[in-house]
This record gives C-alpha cells, sequence and structure tokens, in this order.
C-alpha cells in the first residue's frame, strides 16, 4: 500500500553513515592493511603450518560438535525431566560466556592437576594434559556444543508431530523414525550448524592463546598477534590478517549460501510426543547422554565457582581496577552498538534508497576478524597517536563492530514490524522525524534494544581479543589481567578474578536485558 | 468538496479509475466485492499512495504534493489505530500535539474529548486493558481533536460485534457532525451502508463509480452491484 517513494531523510542519512563507518572498520581497515603487506614479506613454513591447524582444529571442532549434539538434541527432545527447562536455558549461556573463563574451568577440571587427573590418579593412571591442539578442540567443543545442541534440537521441535503420529499409526520403530523423519531433517539443520562453528573456530584467538601455541597449535590468529606482539613484524602481521580474512571470508560465504539455522529466542520447551523409542534401553540411554552433556557443559563453570570464592580473597588489588576498565569498555562498546545498530535498523527497515545496502554491511564483520580490524586501527592510528593509549577506546569500537550482526538481527525485524503496523497511521498523523522516533520508535522497540546492548555488553566484558594487541599490561581489562594472572601459574587468584568475570558478564546482560522488558507494552 | 478527477492507478494485475465528486460534509459508503479496489481508493486521497494518472483535490487545492501527515484527512484503520505504549490519553493527545507537550488548555481540551466519546476516567489507561469499542472511542477521540475535514474509514469496527458497531457508527456520525467532516468508510455490509445513509461510491470491475443515494442504490441495484449483493 505504501507505494509513496519515501525521502532519505534524517533516519535514512543517519543509517548510511552508520553503515560507512561499519565498513571503514572491516573493508576500510583489510585494505589499509593490505597497502602495507606489499611486497614485505612471504608466508613461512610456521605460518603454512598456522593455516593447516586453524583449518584442521576448526574443522575436527565443528565435526565433533555436531556429532555429539545429534544424539544429545535427539535425547533432549523426545525426553521430558525435571530441570529440562533449566538445561535448555543453559545451552544458551556460553554465547555470553567469557571464553578465558572457559578455559580456565576447563582447565581445572580436564588439566594435569584438575579433578579428571586426581581421578585418574587414583586408578594409578597418568594425568591429562590439555595444552596443545587437543585442548584446542576440546574447548571448542565446550563452546560450540551447547549452540549446535540448540540448532539441532530446533529442528527436531520442527518437525510436525502429525509427523510422529503416522509414523507410530504405521508401527515405525526408532530404525525407519531415523530413515523416514530423523535423517531427513538432520541433513537440512546440519550443514548449516557446522559452517557457523567452523567458522568461529576458524577466527579462534582466545582459545589458542591460552591452550594452543607452539608450532603444532598456532591459528593464522594467534600468529598475527606473535608478529604484531614478539617480532612486530608489520608486513607478516598484515599479510597473515589477509589470510585470516581470505579464510573466514570464504567460510562466510559458505555459510551465506547454506541457509544457516537460526537460533530462535523461545519454543525450545516443549518436548516432541512419541510413540517409539520407549523401551528402558533407549530411556536409559538417553537419560545417560543427557546427563553425561549436562555434566560436561557444568561442572567446569562449577570449577570455576568453587575455587573462585576462595580466590577472592588472594587477588591483587590490580584485579579491580582491571574489572572497572572492563566494566568502562562493555558500557561503551554497548552504547556504540546500539548507536550503529539503530540508525541501520531504521534504514534497513523502510523501502528507502540503500535499506539493503546497509542491512549487509551490518553482517559484514561476520566474516572479518577482530584481529584484523585491530592490526588495521594500529596501522591507521600509529601516525597521528599512540596505539596504547587508545587500547581501551578502540577495544570498545572493535567489539561494538563484533557485536553488531546480532544486534541488526534482534532490531531490523522489530523496526520491520513497527513500520508495518503502526506506520501507517505514524505517517497520517504526521509523526515525522525526532517526535517519532520518541514517540513511536524508541518506545516499541525497547526490547530488542535491551537484548542489543545487554549481549553487546557481556560479549565486550569477556572479550579477549583486541586488547592483547595494544595494551600495556598494566592498564589492561579484566580478561587480560585474568589471562596475566594464568600466565604466572596464580591458579587461585585467577579462579577468584574468573568467578568476578563471569558474575560480570552475566549480570551486565541481565540488566540491560531485564531493563528492556520492565514494562514494556506488546 | 472533494474531488477524484481522471484518476487511474494501475499496478500489476489490478487497475482502478475513478471520476467523482463528494460534497463537504456528505456521509459517503465505499462498496463492493474484495479485491476492487476499495482500500485503495481511500490509500490515493490519504496520500499512501500517489495516482498513476490525474488529480485528487480538495476544495480545488490539488493534494499531491502533500504527504499523508499533512493532508486535510483523519484516517481509521482496519487495525493499528492506537499506540499500545502510550495512554488513551497520551493517544487522543496526539491529535493537538504530536510532541506530547500540552498546555494546560490543551489538556483540557483532551479530557473533554475523552469526556465526549464516552471515556470518562479512562485516560490513564493503555490500549491493552481497554476493550475493542473502547479503543475505537480513543481513535475517534483523536479525530474530534485533529478535525480534519475528510474522516477516512477502512472496514472500521470489523472485530466488534453487531450492537456495538452500530453504536460505534453512531459515534462516527456525531463526531463527523461535530467537525463538520466528509465521511467516507469502505464496508463489505450493505447494513453498515444503510445505516450510516447519505451516498454509496460502489467499486468494482475497476472502476469506483459516481456516489449515488445508498437507499435507492440498495433497493434497486444495477446488474453489477446485484451480482456483488446477492451472487
Amino acid at each position: 500500500m505504501a507505494d509513496r517513494p519515501q525521502p532519505l531523510g534524517a533516519a535514512g542519512a543517519a543509517g548510511l553513515i552508520a553503515a560507512a563507518v561499519v565498513l571503514a572498520l572491516t573493508l576500510g581497515t583489510a585494505l589499509l592493511t593490505l597497502s602495507r603487506a606489499q611486497g614485505v614479506a612471504r608466508l613461512g613454513a610456521a605460518d603454512w603450518a598456522a593455516i593447516r591447524f586453524t583449518l584442521g582444529q576448526a574443522a575436527i571442532s565443528a565435526g565433533l560438535s555436531v556429532a555429539l549434539a545429534i544424539p544429545v538434541a535427539r535425547a533432549l527432545a523426545r525426553r521430558r525431566f525435571a530441570g529440562r527447562a533449566a538445561l535448555v536455558t543453559l545451552l544458551g549461556a556460553p554465547f555470553i560466556l567469557p571464553v578465558i573463563v572457559a578455559v580456565l574451568g576447563l582447565l581445572t577440571v580436564f588439566g594435569r592437576n584438575g579433578w579428571a587427573s586426581a581421578a585418574l590418579d587414583l586408578a594409578g593412571l597418568p594425568p591429562l594434559d590439555i595444552y596443545g591442539g587437543h585442548g584446542v578442540i576440546l574447548a571448542h567443543v565446550f563452546l560450540n556444543l551447547p549452540l549446535a545442541t540448540r540448532l539441532i534440537l530446533q529442528g527436531w521441535l520442527a518437525v510436525p508431530s502429525e509427523r510422529f503420529r503416522l509414523a507410530a499409526d504405521l508401527g515405525f520403530g526408532p530404525p525407519q523414525i531415523r530413515r523416514h523423519i530423523e535423517w531427513p531433517m538432520l541433513r537440512e539443520v546440519c550443514p548449516g550448524t557446522l559452517i557457523v562453528i567452523f567458522l568461529v573456530c576458524t577466527t579462534s584467538f582466545a582459545v589458542a592463546l591460552t591452550l594452543g601455541g607452539g608450532p603444532r597449535a598456532t591459528t593464522v590468529e594467534l600468529a598475527i598477534y606473535q608478529a604484531f606482539r614478539f617480532e612486530f613484524d608489520l608486513g607478516k602481521a598484515a599479510l597473515l590478517a589477509l589470510v585470516q580474512l581470505a579464510l573466514s571470508g570464504v567460510a562466510a560465504l559458505l555459510a551465506l549460501g547454506l541457509a544457516v539455522p537460526q537460533a530462535a529466542a523461545g519454543g525450545l520447551d516443549r518436548a516432541v510426543e512419541r510413540w517409539d523409542a520407549q523401551g528402558p534401553w533407549h530411556r536409559g540411554g538417553d537419560a545417560a547422554l543427557i546427563a553425561l552433556a549436562a555434566a560436561f557443559l557444568v561442572l567446569p563453570l562449577l570449577a570455576i565457582f568453587l575455587d573462585g570464592v576462595p580466590g577472592l580473597a588472594r587477588m591483587p588489588a590490580s584485579i579491580w581496577g582491571a574489572a572497572l576498565r572492563s566494566l568502562a569498555v562493555a558500557l561503551a562498546s554497548g552504547a556504540l552498538t546500539l548507536a550503529l545498530a539503530l540508525p541501520m535498523a531504521l534504514a534497513a527497515a523502510r523501502p528507502r534508497p540503500g535499506a539493503r545496502m546497509v542491512e549487509a554491511a551490518g553482517y559484514l564483520s561476520v566474516a572479518v576478524s577482530p584481529l584484523v580490524i585491530g592490526v588495521g586501527l594500529f596501522l591507521l592510528v600509529r601516525p597521528i597517536a599512540n596505539p596504547t593509549a587508545l587500547a581501551l577506546p578502540v577495544t570498545a569500537l572493535v567489539n561494538a563492530a563484533m557485536s553488531l550482526p546480532f544486534a541488526l538481527r534482534a532490531l531490523i525485524p522489530a523496526a520491520r514490524a513497527t513500520e508495518a503496523i503502526y506506520g501507517p497511521l505514524a505517517d497520517q498523523l504526521g509523526l515525522q522525524g525526532r517526535a517519532r522516533l520518541r514517540r513511536l520508535i524508541l518506545p516499541r522497540l525497547r526490547r530488542p534494544m535491551g537484548f542489543a546492548m545487554a549481549l553487546a555488553a557481556a560479549l565486550s566484558m569477556g572479550d579477549l581479543g583486541v586488547i592483547a594487541l595494544f595494551t600495556d599490561p598494566s592498564a589492561g581489562t579484566l580478561p587480560f589481567a585474568l589471562y596475566g594472572l594464568m600466565g604466572a601459574y596464580r591458579m587461585d587468584a585467577a579462579a577468584g578474578a574468573a568467578l568476578i568475570l563471569l558474575a560480570s558478564s552475566l549480570a551486565l546482560f541481565w540488566l540491560f536485558d531485564r531493563g528492556g522488558r520492565l514494562d514494556a507494552d506488546t | 468538496m472533494l474531488t477524484l478527477e481522471g484518476v487511474e492507478i494501475r499496478r500489476p494485475g489490478f487497475a482502478l479509475a475513478a471520476d467523482l465528486a463528494i460534497e463537504n460534509g456528505a456521509r459517503v459508503s465505499v462498496l463492493g466485492p474484495s479485491g476492487a479496489g476499495k482500500s485503495t481508493l481511500l490509500s490515493a486521497i490519504a496520500g499512501f499512495l500517489l495516482p498513476d494518472a490525474g488529480r485528487v483535490a480538495f476544495d480545488g487545492r490539488d493534494l499531491a504534493p502533500l504527504p499523508p501527515g499533512r493532508r486535510p484527512v483523519s484516517m481509521i484503520f482496519q487495525d493499528g489505530n492506537l499506540f499500545p505504549h502510550l495512554t488513551a490519553f497520551e493517544n487522543a493527545a496526539l491529535g493537538l500535539r504530536l510532541s506530547g507537550r500540552l498546555t494546560r488548555e490543551e489538556r483540557d481540551r483532551v479530557a473533554r474529548s475523552l469526556d465526549r466519546v464516552g471515556l470518562e476516567g479512562l485516560g490513564d489507561r493503555k490500549p491493552g486493558a481497554l476493550s475493542g469499542g473502547q479503543q475505537g472511542r480513543v481513535a475517534l477521540a483523536r479525530i474530534l481533536l485533529r478535525a480534519q475535514p475528510v474522516m477516512l474509514l477502512d472496514e472500521p469496527f470489523a472485530a466488534l460485534g453487531p450492537a456495538l458497531k452500530r453504536r460505534m457508527l453512531a459515534l462516527v456520525d456525531e463526531v463527523a457532525t461535530e467537525i463538520g467532516a466528509t465521511v467516507l468508510m469502505v464496508s463489505h455490509d450493505p447494513q453498515d451502508a444503510r445505516r450510516l445513509g447519505g451516498q454509496t461510491v460502489f467499486v468494482a470491475g475497476g472502476r469506483a463509480h459516481a456516489p449515488a443515494p445508498t437507499a435507492h442504490l440498495l433497493d434497486q441495484p444495477p446488474p453489477a452491484l446485484r451480482t456483488y449483493l446477492e451472487g
């Protein structure tokens, strides 16, 4: 109906400006890096090893995550039990769990002096060691198994219940159900899930920094960091940044072509009504699977809590300064994310010239690694100012760019719905410009804005990435300080800092998400 | 006078032509089969779409340069007539001030308009806490305050029961009389048209026909209208 051509308007212009900022941040920094890389460095044997390790560990991590997620998701899909809703909610948590906290938790459970090694010792077996490539993979599976489980569980729950009823009517047993219902569903869902996890793992930095390293377990991201921080070989760093860009760019293009399943916010709380697999063996098997998966996810977090509480007293005082700096970075990053995402979402929501381009620009940072942006910004800033002095603002900015795709995914549908439902009335009343923003858009978008801010702040709070490129160790963020404590083997103090970091990330998320929901009229 | 002069609207698989005039203060029903272009006709008058040919004018003034919010028009849509995050008072006050910042005198006027449509004491409620009929009344209070000379209603109150709808149509008539407005109402129910009285524009076969007296038209329908009414 709204065939009248829409003027560009102030909102549209703001959206284009925000999109231009994002383009400059993602592609601009990459181009700048490219211009510095020419003829300066070549890829050596160690760099090729890093490329091979990056691809190999990403493939294995994605494959293992999905292979383990399939039976767990099936068990969750067909069983009802007390605590099921809580477990499904917990599967969403690793997304905002700081990676460095997860690593510390995994070390406490699976490390050389961890719980599992202690149990093995009782049985007279040698302890585990999770430093190296297998540790990187373990951490990636820990971080991505929940995502894979949620996506596949969604696939299971999306199967119409009539189909299971028909299967029961035809007397299908588990093998027939597998062939006629489950296998076709998995063929739809799994490739997209695999590629998303692969993409996430190719840009892995914090896990490789803490558990990997050395010639056999260095990712490209880690190699960029080392070239930059230790060798100060800018040409090498720039060249590796391009390699990284190519790797994640190709993975992102594959993901685009594969119809990636979207994580739904709700609707995972029901179980599929099924008539097969009711025997004691099936029930027992499912129960064991769910218990194992829950233990794998919960034990490392429990370890952080158990070690962290006594560890609080043994933390150096400098942790509190780092925590405050992190909080400031997280809040600034959240605000920046909204400042970029809101005008972009509004520009993308109305049929204006350039709406599609604005939206596409917002999703670019999926394919660009934060370290690549960081290297580009360093090269940009260096002639003008001391990059170390700008470490915190740059971190906030890069984190905002990385959170942008998630913020847009929440905001654009809400902005479109608002325009579709209330746009005609607002147009008819002549509600335009600032008044429209204040009286219609902002009140209607409170919930997704709260969620976007919550996500961006929590992700930034826990991020250990670009900060490591720039910062002076005494003025770093909390994740960076935590990394320092772990490097110094002060594990009890590290556990205390990890507890504070975890609590801050969750509290930030809860606070802003809740703030958006409070008293919101739907 | 509201005039549509040689208006043509063409879309893929759809065409509508209108050449008609409506006297100020008239009550006009717009009847016709679904998909014929009743709502399209109202959209063209409200400014949501621009005709491919011809012109829409009010009292001789071409409306083409005016965006929807600047046209001498108030509209009630099928839904989405109130902002759910604003109270009844704030929704009605949009008819007076878009900023929501009112003088004492303006606040009194908003309160009086709510009283006028039968919503005494309900100004603080949000739409979610009002019944469907009460929500329609808030929209009418806003129209009373905007006091635009043309009221466009696109199948209003379709979700209300027959008795309630009758009362709302009576209130529409009263509000229109108070502000001296012309009423154009799209409906698929001939009974609505009879109740509104006045004239009817019949839309069918790609044409909006000139208004004819409703009672006469419904009692002695031309063939196309007979087909629509009786099948």
